[in-house]
């Protein structure tokens, strides 16, 4: 059960729910949530590949710079939402189609 | 003086009167005076720089003094054009002429053209005339010399027709600008042959071509006769004399300028500085020419009643004296002629002005704007009224006429026993001293019929005489010193004798060979003329002595009518009172004809050729682009260009719909593009 396969399982599993959770989603912070999910996949596909594909140091260097990342990236979106809000009254991303045609 | 001071005086010379035309054009009006001190001023400068040069080519004393000077004027490659000034002897004596001449036509003309309209402008012209005699005179070279000869041209065309309000004036003008063409073109051709063979217009390159035997035969012949052609024009050689006579509508002072100096001594002056390139055969043409205009216009002049005609014939008779003796090989003593002929009948000019003058003032006394004041035949007695001018005319007619101690004398007799040493060597053209001696009995004749008919007898208006008054001091001061410059003495110092023509100037100025192979050397023609000079001058005399004499009793003592004689001899004194009738017959034969092809080849250009042909091009282009159009527009425009456009539009009405505005729509595109990659990416 060691091997890389199953991390890698686990990891496609993760960024599939993650995307599912993207494109289903109506909540923007649940939206926000998949993305997460997304990053986290990477991650752990990062771990695995240093501890069996050879990539050592580097994976677990990128994985942090992932994390980091993953967390401003989720400060930037909140804010993004919290005027999305003050706009629209609503969180809903299908009530937010301003730039339709 | 040193060469280089030649240079910059002879510049100066040149540009001085250049400077006066331009003030007096622009601001001559606004000067005080009209600012006619500004062109006395120059052309007066011009005579002491001239007089200065002079005075130190005869205390050098070197006969073979010459000065040149050139700059590149265009350089392209293999077409290399140096222009240049050539000072020598020759110069130096032309330029003290004309800047001579020029001043006293500037001081004459205050008097005479005092309150004219355009009395500024007329006094620019006279700049600008003075600018490019200088310039043909100064020329090295065949091309600059062409533009000045143009020059002059324009400059004689603007004064001919100063008084354009004038018909007569205006269409004289015209008369000398296109007569003066005809002759152009020939010279033009003829530069155009030498530069084509020999790659220069340098004088001296071209004689040193032309004896290193580089060009010759009939091709320079050409380019000779072509060159004579050009000075046939300006100095209104048979059969393009016809301008010089009309050009009488100018003002007096201008006909001085223009008949001494300035326009028609630059053909000979022409033929004097190209005489070494003449072949023989195109020599023959040119002797031949100037001979037979000399007796030709004499015979005219003798019936001519206008006292400026009258002249005018004689300047036309006294050019084809000179071009006779460059014909005849003796071109010094043509260019001899040309100095000595230059004072006396531009004193006789001044004179004639002078007494035209007083008529124009005694007829304006009476009223009288009918008469004419330039005709003879209400003239007479006007000799205690005007002496002066009575005195000055009487020496420069003497002089004209060839009588011993006048300058005419020994300039006409070097050119005489040219003639007869010419004649004697070619027995076959024995024609060239009779038509010299014939001119010059019949110039003594009617010169002194001028003198008799205006001086001596009594006035058919005699209630003018008493009007008649002598000019003021600005016209009799021209007058007194160029009669003084027709006495021999001034010709012929160091010596005094007046039966030769030993002096300075034939000291100074020495023939040079011919450069084209065969001609006799200068030192032949030298010798035949030393040898002729006796039978020359003794016939000389006799003829002018017969003139003289004959002139005499048929309009002094009136022995003999002229009116009877001209009655006895009606055809040939109609033939010679109505000039021979040249006007008339080119009129029919040149002008007519030349009209009539003129409106045939009118009529074929624009009713044939371009109603037909030009037309009929616009129609058949009218109706291709009609075709054209129709592709263009109804084809090209509408289907491909706005079909692009709609398709566009449609393609666009069709895809907004992708524009969802949903984020989560997006989302999918980008992951199904994501898969599109990715299976592309690992088939």
């Amino acid at each position: 059960m060691d091997s890389l396969n199953t991390y890698l399982f686990i990891a496609s599993i993760l960024f599939s729910l993650g995307l599912f959770g993207v494109i289903t989603r109506r909540n923007g912070v649940a939206v926000l949530m998949g993305i997460e999910l997304i990053l986290n996949a990477a991650n752990l596909n990062f771990l695995a590949f240093a501890k069996f594909g050879g990539m050592n140091i580097s994976g677990h260097i990128f994985a942090l710079f992932v994390i980091i990342m993953a967390a401003a990236e989720a400060a930037v979106a909140l804010a993004i939402i919290i005027n999305i809000y003050n706009n629209f009254k609503t969180i809903n991303v299908d009530d937010v189609q301003e730039l339709r045609q | 003086m040193t060469g280089n001071m030649i240079m910059n005086y002879s510049l100066l010379i040149l540009f001085l009167p250049l400077a006066a035309f331009l003030i007096q054009i622009f601001i001559g009006k606004r000067l005080p005076r009209q600012g006619d001190w500004v062109a006395i001023g120059a052309v007066v400068t011009t005579l002491i720089l001239a007089i200065a040069m002079f005075t130190s080519m005869l205390i050098g004393h070197e006969p073979h003094f010459a000065q040149e000077a050139s700059f590149t004027w265009l350089d392209m490659g293999a077409f290399h054009i140096e222009l240049g000034f050539l000072v020598d002897n020759i110069t130096i004596t032309m330029l003290l002429v004309v800047a001579l001449i020029s001043t006293m036509t500037h001081i004459f003309s205050i008097k005479y053209l005092e309150g004219d309209i355009r009395y500024s402008r007329y006094y620019a012209y006279l700049g600008l005339f003075t600018f490019s005699m200088n310039g043909i005179v100064l020329a090295n070279n065949l091309i600059s010399m062409y533009m000045f000869w143009e020059l002059v041209g324009v400059s004689s065309y603007l004064l001919i027709g100063h008084w354009f309000e004038k018909e007569s004036a205006a269409d004289a003008a015209k008369k000398a600008f296109l007569t003066n063409r005809v002759g152009d073109i020939g010279f033009f051709i003829g530069i155009m042959l030498i530069f084509s063979t020999l790659g220069t217009f340098v004088f001296s390159e071209i004689f040193n071509g032309i004896a290193a035997g580089k060009m010759g035969g009939s091709i320079l012949t050409f380019a000779g006769v072509g060159l004579f052609l050009g000075a046939m024009g300006k100095s209104s050689q048979f059969p393009l004399h016809i301008w010089l006579p009309d050009a009488m509508e100018g003002p007096t002072p201008v006909s001085a300028l223009m008949h001494a100096a300035t326009m028609v001594a630059a053909g000979v002056y022409l033929c004097v500085r190209l005489f070494p390139l003449f072949t023989p055969d195109a020599l023959l043409v040119i002797a031949y020419v100037g001979g037979f205009t000399a007796l030709f216009a004499a015979t005219i002049a003798i019936t001519q009643n206008d006292i400026k005609k009258v002249l005018a014939y004689s300047t036309v008779s006294q050019l084809g004296y000179m071009i006779l003796a460059v014909g005849s090989g003796a071109y010094i003593a043509g260019f001899f002629h040309l100095v000595t002929h230059a004072m006396f009948k531009a004193c006789l000019f001044y004179g004639s002005g002078s007494v035209i003058h007083a008529m124009h003032h005694a007829l304006h006394k009476k009223h009288d704007h009918d008469t004419d004041p330039q005709d003879m035949q209400n003239m007479g007695g006007f000799k205690d009224k005007m002496p002066i001018t009575y005195w000055a005319m009487l020496i420069s007619t003497l002089a004209i006429s060839g009588v011993p101690l006048f300058s005419g004398f020994l300039s006409k007799d070097a050119i005489l026993a040219g003639t007869l040493s010419f004649a004697s060597h070619h027995p076959g053209h024995f024609l060239l001293p009779v038509f010299g001696f014939g001119a010059a009995a019949i110039t003594a004749f009617y010169m002194f019929r001028l003198i008799f008919m205006t001086f001596h007898g009594k006035s058919k208006m005699a209630e003018l005489v008493d009007d008649i008054h002598e000019s003021p001091k600005e016209m009799t001061f021209p007058l007194i010193l160029l009669s003084s410059l027709s006495i021999f003495i001034f010709y012929t110092l160091p010596y005094f004798n007046p039966f030769s023509d030993h002096g300075w100037f034939m000291e100074l100025i020495v023939a040079s060979d011919a450069a084209v192979p065969g001609n006799p050397s200068a030192h032949h023609i030298a010798e035949g003329i030393h040898h002729a000079h006796y039978t020359a001058m003794a016939l000389s005399l006799v003829v002018a002595a017969l003139g003289i004499f004959l002139s005499w009793t048929f309009y002094f003592k009136k022995k003999l009518s002229a009116d009877e004689w001209a009655e006895k001899f009606k055809p040939m004194y109609n033939l010679s009172s109505n000039k021979y009738f040249f006007d008339e017959n080119y009129n029919k034969f040149l002008y007519k004809p030349f009209l009539k092809l003129s409106a045939l080849v009118a009529h074929i250009d624009w009713d044939l050729y371009d109603k037909y042909f030009i037309n009929g091009f616009g129609r058949v282009g009218k109706i291709i682009s009609f075709f054209t159009g129709r592709m263009d527009y109804d084809g090209l425009d509408q289907t491909i260009v706005d079909g692009i456009g709609r398709s566009a539009r449609q393609a666009g009405g069709v895809l907004k719909f992708l524009q969802t505005g949903r984020l989560q729509t997006y989302m999918l595109f980008a992951l199904l593009g994501v898969v599109v990659i990715v299976l592309i990416q690992s088939f």
